[in-house]
């Protein structure tokens, strides 16, 4: 993260001084800086309300419910974290919020489940193998009802605004596929480059 | 990205009232451990500025100096061999930076080429096949005070590159 961090700010000086963009730069940096606060204020009350939701779903037990139906499927992607494990309850409810197209609703059970997979880290300050699984799954994004992209197309004007539901679910089944393949991969690297995991 | 489908909008108010109520029936104590989990929100969103600042900002200047479009003259060859147009790649870095950008670009493209051209199905198809590989990366992590990523990053980027070559492929397939 800090090669890109410092590629992206280098990189993007460096490009803007041949561009002679030099002057709008420092704006932009200022307005991003102030939208990244903007956004994360927005977020709060947001994260505060699902979290608060599924602290009630957790007290009584029904993401455990919810949990142990799909536990075969977790204990094949995540093989590190143990059965029952709370984090287990936050990935599920993060990846069914993105199936279904909620991305707002997604992000705090996903910060949830980072947090509950933070306490099974030896190492605080780098990624376990369950982290980056969850991440390549996240990123890949496993959407099933790309519900504004749909919204978008039709506010537009398309005819037939629906018509690209099936592109994507190829497209998205494709990336995840790579997502968990390229991870996988990585992982078996990984450990035989140490015998950390 | 607060509008949805019309058909859905009874999902998320279900979800809440089935989780209440099946709280009520175990006998939870509903609004106390509510607040409980909302405070852990609460905090968990202060957390987050810090880190949100910092991929803005990079994200903000890298846009803004012209970088972006210097990375696609660069990444010129490997677009010609997947036979990707050169708008599709661009709206595919954009997509792994940032969401509204993407959104954004998408919008464009509409306004452009029609949502129901070629190129307004690609961008329609790209856009909601992945996510904001960057910004998830470094807020999760981030969250947390994880700073060595691993191989995040490349398994992410590789996803992504994959979707916009499955994208081009299926559409070109789908609508010729």
């Amino acid at each position: 993260m800090n090669w890109v961090f410092s590629f992206f700010i280098l990189g993007g000086i460096f490009v803007g001084a041949f561009n002679g963009k030099l002057d709008s730069i420092t704006p932009a940096a200022m307005d991003a800086a102030n939208s990244a606060v903007q956004r994360a204020i927005s977020l709060m009350g947001i994260i505060s309300l699902w979290l608060g939701v599924a602290r009630v779903a957790e007290a009584s037990g029904l993401i455990d419910r919810m949990s142990r139906v799909i536990a075969p499927l977790f204990a094949w992607l995540f093989p590190s974290i143990p059965k029952g494990h709370p984090a287990l309850g936050c990935i599920l409810m993060n990846l069914s919020a993105n199936i279904l197209g909620f991305g707002n609703a997604a992000t705090p059970f996903g910060l949830k489940a980072m947090k509950e997979l933070q306490k099974l880290n030896p190492r605080p300050d780098t990624a376990t193998e369950a982290m980056c699984t969850f991440l390549a799954i996240n990123t890949s994004s496993v959407t099933l009802v790309p519900a504004t992209i749909v919204a978008l197309r039709a506010s537009a004007g398309s005819r037939n605004p629906s018509e690209v539901v099936g592109a994507i679910l190829f497209a998205t089944m494709c990336s995840t596929l790579a997502a968990i393949t390229g991870d996988y991969v990585m992982r078996i690297i990984n450990r035989k480059r140490s015998s950390w995991r | 990205m607060t509008v949805e489908m019309p058909g859905f909008s009874w999902i998320i108010p279900f979800i809440i009232s089935a989780v209440f109520l099946h709280g009520l029936i175990k006998k939870v104590r509903v609004f106390e451990v509510f607040v409980e989990g909302a405070r852990e929100g609460f905090l968990i969103a202060i957390k987050l500025i810090p880190y949100l600042v910092g991929i803005y900002v990079a994200v903000g200047i890298f846009r803004e100096s012209g970088a972006v479009d210097l990375m696609v003259k660069v990444l010129h060859p490997i677009v010609d061999f997947f036979e990707v147009p050169a708008d599709a790649l661009f709206l595919s870095i954009a997509r792994s930076l940032s969401g509204p950008a993407a959104l954004g670009m998408m919008l464009e493209i509409f306004d452009a080429h029609g949502p129901d051209s070629f190129m307004g199905r690609l961008a329609s198809t790209l856009v909601g096949s992945t996510d904001t590989t960057f910004y998830i990366i470094a807020v999760y992590f981030g969250s947390v005070g994880v700073r060595k990523t691993r191989y995040a990053i490349p398994v992410g980027l590789f996803a992504d590159f994959t979707s916009l070559v499955a994208s081009v492929y299926i559409v070109k397939k789908m609508f010729g």
